[in-house]
């Protein structure tokens, strides 16, 4: 078996980039049997599978280049709060439907240039995850539009919604192009994707749906951040209770 | 309020012919497409798909189950299986 040579800066990265679509994947299952219909029902959960999936490559690729013997599980299951890298706003709370939407477009609107971008990427792993994943995230950022429109230009009580479950999410977007010395240091070396060019896509293909949607573009400024460095929201430790309890209670276990 | 239904027909794979698979809801044909898919195609069963309003489909009756398929009972020469099949023809 060929050895994996350790590299803090792609594990932290891939980590990053797990921890992104876990947390996701795991708040988008709060809507399981809670949708309004059945339909949306299985259209979340398939969304949450591609970001489970993307996650356990990502996971599985941060322990092999970390070098500390971490598998996937070990990721996911047995690190506290403080240990996760996700940004905050894939940890928000859905809310109701319209927040969600409003999550899932603005988080969307990112993995579709970040995933294109990675496709190049230096790391061969995270190229390879970019290719299966640039195609997931195409359809969850359509599947995002079409209900964001639908919403927004609906009834005045959908508008209301969708407009203040967009206020609520949207200064949160902005920790998703944050530049750090890792992301410098990856970003020279090819393996990152630049955050500087991922923004104005994203900010474009936003603004393009907003319009659609007859929703006004969020003018706050307040620009919370924290969750790169562990810093979450109070909400966290819930998540994290219901995703790990499983686990720890049972060690060991499997299927 | 419910949404209402639609008809979906996926085609498994070129060269054969839709072939209905179940119903769903939706609020128009846009979400149906996108709900046929999540619903009826997560495990690649299609490459293609149709959804119809249900409400557009025009059914038989079971009350003229008699005159409808009945008479064709009695015909069996209309079944192609008087014909001698040449030889060498493999997929007749």
């Amino acid at each position: 078996m060929s050895q994996v040579l350790t590299d803090l800066d792609t594990a932290a990265y891939a980590l990053r980039l797990g921890d992104d679509a876990l947390v996701h994947g795991q708040q988008l299952c709060a809507w399981a049997y809670s949708s309004p219909e059945i339909e949306q029902d299985v259209a979340m959960l398939n969304l949450a599978l591609d970001l489970l999936g993307q996650a356990r490559a990502l996971l599985t690729r941060a322990g092999e280049l970390e070098g500390r013997g971490r598998d996937e599980d070990d990721l996911a299951f047995l690190r506290d709060e403080p240990s996760w890298t996700n940004a905050l706003i894939v940890e928000l709370d859905g809310g109701d439907f319209a927040r969600t939407t409003a999550r899932q477009l603005l988080v969307s609107a990112y993995t579709v240039p970040l995933w294109t971008e990675l496709c190049g990427s230096a790391d061969p792993v995270l190229a390879g995850v970019a290719g299966k994943a640039v195609k997931e995230v195409a359809y969850h950022l359509d599947h995002a539009r079409s209900w964001t429109v639908r919403l927004g230009d609906g009834t005045p009580e959908s508008a209301r919604r969708m407009q203040a479950g967009l206020e609520d999410v949207w200064p949160y977007a902005f920790e998703l192009f944050a530049v750090d010395p890792l992301v410098e240091r990856l970003v020279a070396r090819g393996v990152a994707a630049d955050p500087t060019r991922l923004e104005p896509v994203w900010r474009s293909t936003v603004e393009a749906v907003l319009a659609e949607a007859r929703l006004a573009v969020p003018e706050t400024t307040w620009r919370p951040a924290g969750g790169r460095s562990g810093r979450h929201t109070e909400g966290f430790g819930h998540l994290l209770a219901e995703l790990q309890h499983v686990h720890r209670s049972h060690p060991g276990a499997s299927w | 309020m419910t949404s209402p239904l639609w008809e979906v027909f996926v085609r498994s794979r070129r060269g054969l012919a839709h072939t209905h698979v179940g119903s769903l809801r939706a609020p128009d044909a846009h979400m149906a497409l996108r709900n046929a898919r999540d619903v009826y195609t997560r495990r690649q069963e299609g490459t293609s798909i149709w959804v119809v309003p249900a409400a557009v489909v025009v059914a038989s009756s079971p009350d003229e189950k008699d005159e409808f398929f009945d008479p064709a009972g009695d015909k069996p020469y209309r079944h192609p299986t008087f014909y001698e099949v040449p030889e060498g023809v493999e997929h007749l």
